[in-house]
Order: structure tokens, then C-alpha cells, then sequence
């Protein structure tokens, strides 16, 4: 599962540790004022129309509260292949997210729509449990058809600078996926330093990541422009380093279009134009798609509808 | 392929004279003389406005106007002359989009940088110099330090307004008035600037603004009432005006070329330096005197370094000063794009590699695309002339010593950036290098706090900060 240029830095925690450290590192108060830059690009017009469908179909519609149940979750599925139903012009969304206790009502009621289901995995959000209970965790949501897992990272073993832990935990679950897509969760909120967000980049991509994704959504900060930079420079980098293309999600408080357009002047700046594409960059999100709605709609109309047009599944 | 769709700032919001005059005594005055010239859009080369050209007899004229409004000004408390300054800084962020969008017009530089650099650094420095204007004795140069008189101020047009703001308001601060003369491809925003002055209802004769050439520069800084001469502009220049003045009893501060040095060690945040590489040289087009228009590379990560910045470079926007997406606006005068395009075309005949991004040019207006050369040598000219526009040159070292050697081994010394992620490091550089400002993990930050100058050829005198109140009083 290791990817071939890179196999020897995973001999043991040292030479993980000695690869991961090398990294160059990364400058805050750069790295902040050009995400700060980047988010001041006008994006107007035709380009405007252009990002918002492109916004709607990367978002990963999402639900992870104690309260789902099977009403909940068949109604956003329903939002998630028809996120206006008045309007058929309106693309899907790329997949949804649930608790894996939710996938089999999830792929029953989207069907052979192409929405994906995808599932957190690994005793999300926390990861605090044995690795048999997280592989376990994954090969349920998996057998029950989730196409994606979405899996967290062990911070306390990263923090702890036992690298090679997370690796192997990251490669198990990955092996537990069989086809299934594997993203993974960085949970930048908790490894608070933009250096920190670098290596764990590369260590999930060594480990065979096919996403990183910033955040659970549970912790704040979830995603930010910076954090998201510093993961779209590590894909970027990677690619050119072991050959293999990985992409990135960022994940909670992306609630306007405006933010949504940020991310992805943010990913054709950064990583370049070959991520502007559901298969490598998605957002994680639940209310952004009423507001990608409703100034779709003012594009097209000229005029805002009121939040009792759109609707909240 | 994510096409950003035009979003140009409107120019409705600039309401354009088609001729204007002299600004003398607090009134518009036409010129005794018949000299007009015209002031384009270095964009389009679409003509702007006409202004005049003060001859002697006008700058004359203005000097003696700032001579009589002199003895209010200077009598005048403090705290009461803070008031103004504190108005005109008020005002400028009032009208701050406008005076941005004429900045671009005028100037060629994108609107980002005037909307989000030039303008807010322009209020602040007004802001800044207002708070001193009641504290001078609290600034270490005696208990009542007595204001110089008139100044005679001659400014360049790379930073039109802000190089104004940095000579004028120290000025006023402590008690002078001056005569300003704005570059002559560049006069509008003074002008801009003499109609918030009677917007504030400065005393008549505190500020007064001639337009005009060479000559006119130079009739004001030889003017014999005129009591300090402060210039931007070219080492050349600087060098004419210091033997002129020299004898004369006038205090002079000259800030003038450079050449600075952006030093990037192999341990430095990589994506960062890049940042701050494009920053340092392609920030303005390049026209900046503090430029980092030499790139000193460790050798061992030259080859990564240079992959990512011509990466980088691809994707830089050059186009329309107006559109809120240009990263490169237009070359400020058809005489400068000569001089670039001259310079330029020395580098690959002695032995340098030269390299541009994909980049189409619009086809009217003055346009340089984003230039790097490589296998520079310490001995070429493209390493030790100031191009003072987009280009880079880039050249390797093997140790910090030999990276100190090489920054300092030019005749200016106004800047220079290091990049590393070690802190001693930073610290054992910038006390070697022989430059005004060192900036560390960053370029081209400016904060009217910080005071801002050269060594050699670069010139004398501090302006920002305390220090730069030394500039206009008798100490």
C-alpha cells in the first residue's frame, strides 16, 4: 500500500520521523497572508455561475449527529440527488456522509443515482479505541456499501510523536476498504501548528490516503483557507514526489458561496486546475448548498428568494 | 480550466479635470509660463488630464506662499495642528477607493495593491505623524525641538500618494509646510490630495503642490528660501541634487536606488519564500527601490527553489490595472519600459539565462512580462544596475558567509530579505548586512512606525518612525 518512491522512510519511527521533520517547513504568518490574498480574487459573472455548480457537485452533504436516524437520513439523500427540486439543471452533490450504522438506508434511498455514500469510520470523531475496533468500524461501514470512509487520525499517538502508530493504523483501515475510497482526517484544529498540518499530509498520503480532509466538523477550528493551503501544497508536492494524485477535503464552517468560491480560487491557484474536479476536491458541508441555492437562483433571476424557497432537509 | 470572468473596479467614482493648475496659497493657480504636459494611463496611453508645468517664477511663488503661511503653522500648538493631520488622514480612507482607482489609472499598478497596500499605508502614515505633531518633546531630540521651515519635497512615481503621505505629513508634524513637486508621469493623486487639503481647510500656503519636470525639481530644491530638500527618486538624480545643495546650509535626506539582496537558505519555509520571492520583485511591477531584485540561493536547494517559483510565476495575472484580479499591472512610462527592455537585453549576452512565464501582453499601454534570469554573476550588469522593474535576477551561495558577502558586495544598500526557519540565523545575517530595512521571513512590509532608509549609494536620512521626525526639525 506504501507508495513505492517513499517505501524505505516507513522502516521504522525514526526514518519516519527523520523524513517528516525534513519537510520544509511552513511560515504562519505567509502561509496566512496568501490564503488572505488568494480570498480577495472577485469572482464575477459567468465564473461566478461556473463555481457555484462546480461547488455543489464537490459537496459531501453531511449529517453526523447523535439524533440521525433513517427519516433524517433518506430526506438529505433525497436534497442530495435533487438539491432543488424545481430546478432539474441543478447537479447532484457529489456523495453523503453518515454514521456507518446509516449506509445501508443511505445507499438504499439513493440508489443508482451516482450520489455516493460515504461514511466516518474508526470511532469517529475521536479515535479513541483499539485498532481492531476501528478496522472492524470500517469493514461494517464498507459491507454495507459505503463507497468512502472518511477515518481519523490517532492525534494523541501524532502528538505524541509516534508516527509510525498512525501510520499503521491509517494502512490497516486502508486495507479494511478493499475499493473503497479512503479519505482522511487530519483534525488541523488539534494539531494547531500549519507544520504539524504538513507532515500529517504526507504521513496519510505515504500511508496510502486517496483524501486528506482537514476536520470532523466536531473540533474548532474546523477547516480554514490556510490549513487547507498547506494540505493543497502537499498533494501538489506529492504528486510530483511519488507519482500519485491525492485529493483534499476540507471539512466544517464552510457556509456561504462566498467561502465555498474562496476554496476553490484557493485549489486552482495552489494545486492547479487538475483538482477542480469532484475526484479531487470536495467540501464537507450540510447548510452551504441552501446558499449555493439561493445565489444560483439570484444569477439567474436577479432577484433573492427567501429561506422558506429552499429547502431544509 | 477555472477562467476568472473580468471584474474591473469602476473609474466613475474618479472625476477627472481635463486641465489643472498650480496649487499655491491654498487656491488653483494657472502658470505664469505656457508649459503644459499631458499625464496618461500608462495602461492604455489613453491621455488623462493636462497639468501644468511650474517654470521658476511659479516655484518662486510657492515657496513664498509657504514662507508666510510658515510663521502661523510653526506658532501653532501641537495638538492643533494633530487636528488636521488627523482630518486629512480621516478623509483619505473616506475617499480611499477613489483615490485608488486614480492611483492605478495613472500609476499602471493593479488595484489590489492600491486598494489593500498603497492606500491604507497612506492613512496610516497620516495617522501615525498626527500623534507625534503634540509630543515632539518626547521624541528624544530636546524639550521643544523648533520645526526647520519650508520644505522643498520632490517625489517619485512608483508609489505616487504614499511617497507624498511619507514626506508631507512628518513635515507638517513638526511645524514646516512644504512645496511638493509629484513625478510628472504621476501628478494626479497630489493633485487629488491639494483638494483635501481646502476640504480640511488647511491654512492657506502650508501645503502647496507644483506640478512638473526635471526642471521644475530642480528650481525648487536650488530656491534659496527653501530650508530642507527631501527626494525619492534616482541615484543620479540624488547625487545632482546633493552637490547642488551642497554649502547651502540645507538639510537634505535623499532615499534612492537599490539593488537588495532576498537571501534564501535551504532550511527556510519553501512555499513562503516563493511568496515572498514574487512579492519582493514582481510586487509594483518591480518599481520599487527596495526590491528584492537579486535572488541568493543556497545551492543545495537552487534546482527545487527555482521549479517552484517559475510554477508560481505561471500563474501570476497581467493585465488591466482595473481589474481586481491583475497581479501585474502596466510599466509606468514608455521611457522606463525602454530602460527595462535595455537593461533586460544585456543579461543574456554576458552569459545569463532568461525566462518568462506564457504571458500575452496587451497590445496598447507599456508591458513588461515577469522575468527571471538565471547563472547570474555578482559581474553582470543585470546584478548590479537597479532595473526597477520586473526582473529578477537569481544567483547561488554555498555558505551564509559567502551569501553576506555577496549581498553586500553592491554600491547601494536600501534592503534585503533572509528565509530560514532558524532564528539565529536571522539574527547573526542581519547583523551583517550593510542595508536599511532586513526584512526576516517576509518583503516589502511597510508600517509608518518603522523608519525606512539606505546605506551608500542608497542614499541618507530615515523617513518613518521617530527617526523620521529628525528629517524636518533643527537638531
Amino acid at each position: 500500500m506504501t507508495t513505492a518512491p517513499l517505501a524505505e522512510v516507513t522502516a521504522s519511527n525514526s526514518t519516519l520521523r527523520g523524513f517528516l521533520h525534513g519537510l520544509p517547513g511552513v511560515d504562519r504568518v505567509g502561509a496566512d497572508a496568501r490564503a488572505a490574498m488568494l480570498g480577495t480574487r472577485s469572482i464575477k459573472t459567468t465564473s461566478k455561475r461556473q463555481a457555484i455548480d462546480l461547488a455543489l457537485r464537490m459537496v459531501d452533504l453531511t449529517t453526523l449527529e447523535g439524533a440521525d436516524t433513517p427519516g433524517k437520513v433518506k430526506a438529505m439523500c433525497a436534497k442530495a440527488v435533487h438539491p432543488d427540486p424545481t430546478d432539474p439543471s441543478v447537479p447532484s452533490v457529489a456523495a453523503v456522509c453518515v454514521y456507518p450504522d446509516l449506509v445501508a438506508t443511505a445507499v438504499q434511498a439513493l440508489g443508482g443515482s451516482g450520489v455516493k455514500v460515504a461514511s466516518v469510520a474508526t470511532a469517529f470523531p475521536s479515535g479513541r479505541s483499539s485498532l481492531e475496533v476501528k478496522v472492524a468500524d470500517t469493514a461494517f461501514a464498507v459491507a454495507d456499501g459505503a463507497s468512502e470512509i472518511d477515518m481519523v487520525i490517532d492525534r494523541g499517538a501524532f502528538l505524541a510523536g509516534d508516527y509510525l502508530k498512525v501510520f499503521e493504523q491509517i494502512a490497516a483501515v486502508k486495507a479494511a476498504c478493499g475499493s473503497a475510497h479512503l479519505k482522511v482526517i487530519l483534525e488541523t484544529g488539534e494539531l494547531s501548528t500549519y507544520d504539524n498540518v504538513r507532515r500529517a499530509s504526507w504521513l496519510a498520503m505515504i500511508a496510502g490516503a486517496d483524501f486528506i480532509k482537514t476536520s470532523t466538523g466536531k473540533v474548532s477550528p474546523a477547516a480554514t483557507l490556510p490549513v487547507t493551503l498547506v494540505m493543497l501544497e502537499a498533494v501538489r508536492d506529492f504528486l510530483r514526489t511519488a507519482g500519485r494524485k491525492v485529493g483534499v477535503k476540507p471539512a466544517g464552517g464552510i457556509r456561504t458561496t462566498k467561502d465555498a468560491i474562496k476554496y476553490l480560487v484557493l485549489v486552482n491557484e495552489t494545486a492547479g486546475p487538475d483538482w477542480l474536479d469532484p475526484d479531487w476536491f470536495r467540501l464537507g458541508a450540510s447548510s452551504l448548498v441552501n446558499d449555493l441555492l439561493m445565489q444560483r437562483q439570484k444569477m439567474a433571476t436577479g432577484r433573492y428568494a427567501g429561506p422558506d424557497y429552499f429547502t431544509l432537509d | 480550466m477555472f477562467e476568472y470572468a473580468p471584474a474591473p473596479e469602476s473609474r466613475d467614482i474618479v472625476d477627472l479635470k481635463p486641465s489643472y493648475g498650480l496649487f499655491i496659497n491654498g487656491e488653483w493657480v494657472e502658470p505664469l509660463g505656457e508649459g503644459r504636459e499631458k499625464t496618461v494611463n500608462p495602461a492604455s496611453e489613453e491621455v488623462l488630464a493636462e497639468v501644468a508645468v511650474a517654470s521658476e517664477a511659479d516655484v518662486d511663488r510657492a515657496v513664498q506662499a509657504a514662507r508666510k503661511a510658515f510663521t502661523v503653522w510653526s506658532a501653532m500648538p501641537g495638538s492643533e495642528r494633530a487636528k488636521y493631520l488627523f482630518r486629512i488622514a480621516r478623509i483619505i480612507q473616506e475617499r480611499s477607493r477613489e483615490l485608488a482607482v486614480l492611483e492605478s489609472l495613472d500609476n499602471g499598478k493593479p488595484i489590489r495593491e492600491s486598494r489593500d497596500v498603497d492606500l491604507p499605508l497612506v492613512a496610516a502614515h497620516f495617522f501615525y505623524y498626527a500623534g507625534w505633531a503634540d509630543k515632539l518633546g518626547y521624541a528624544g531630540y530636546g524639550a521643544d525641538p523648533r520645526p526647520l521651515g519650508v520644505a522643498g519635497q520632490v517625489i517619485p512615481w512608483n508609489f505616487p500618494l504614499l511617497m507624498l503621505a511619507w514626506k508631507i505629513a512628518p513635515a507638517l508634524a513638526c511645524g514646516n509646510t512644504v512645496v511638493l513637486k509629484p513625478a510628472e508621469t504621476t501628478p494626479l493623486t497630489a493633485l487629488a490630495f491639494a483638494e483635501i487639503c481646502r476640504q480640511v481647510d488647511l491654512p492657506p500656503g502650508v501645503v502647496n503642490i507644483v506640478t512638473g519636470a526635471g526642471e521644475t525639481g530642480a528650481a525648487l530644491v536650488n530656491h534659496p528660501d527653501v530650508n530642507k530638500v527631501a527626494f525619492t527618486g534616482s541615484t543620479e538624480v540624488g547625487r545632482q541634487i546633493a552637490r547642488s545643495v551642497a554649502g547651502s546650509g540645507k538639510k537634505v535626506t535623499l532615499e534612492l536606488g537599490g539593488k537588495a539582496a532576498n537571501i534564501v537558505f535551504e532550511d527556510a519555509a519553501l512555499d513562503q519564500a516563493v511568496e515572498g520571492i514574487v512579492n519582493g520583485i514582481f510586487f509594483n511591477q518591480g518599481h520599487v527601490c527596495c526590491a528584492g531584485s537579486r535572488l541568493l540561493v543556497q545551492e543545495s536547494i537552487a534546482t527545487e527553489l527555482l521549479e517552484a517559483l517559475k510554477r508560481r510565476l505561471g500563474t501570476l495575472r497581467l493585465g488591466d490595472p482595473l481589474d481586481k484580479n491583475t497581479d501585474i499591472g502596466a510599466i509606468n512610462s514608455a521611457a522606463q519600459l525602454a530602460r527595462i527592455r535595455e537593461l533586460s537585453d544585456a543579461g543574456e549576452p554576458e552569459g545569463a539565462e532568461r525566462w518568462s512565464p506564457a504571458c500575452l501582453l496587451p497590445d496598447k499601454g507599456f508591458w513588461f512580462p515577469p522575468t527571471i534570469f538565471t547563472g547570474v554573476a555578482q559581474s553582470h550588469r543585470i546584478a548590479r544596475e537597479e532595473v526597477f522593474g520586473p526582473v529578477l535576477s537569481v544567483l547561488t551561495f554555498r555558505t551564509p558567509a559567502e551569501a553576506v558577502e555577496k549581498a553586500n558586495n553592491t554600491p547601494f544598500g536600501l534592503s534585503a530579505g533572509v528565509w530560514t526557519e532558524k532564528g539565529s540565523r536571522i539574527l547573526w545575517v542581519a547583523s551583517k548586512l550593510r542595508a536599511g530595512v532586513v526584512w526576516a521571513n517576509t518583503f516589502n512590509k511597510f508600517d509608518p512606525t518603522s523608519p525606512f532608509g539606505g546605506y551608500k549609494e542608497s542614499g541618507y536620512g530615515r523617513e518613518g518612525g521617530r527617526h523620521g521626525l529628525e528629517a524636518y526639525l533643527d537638531v
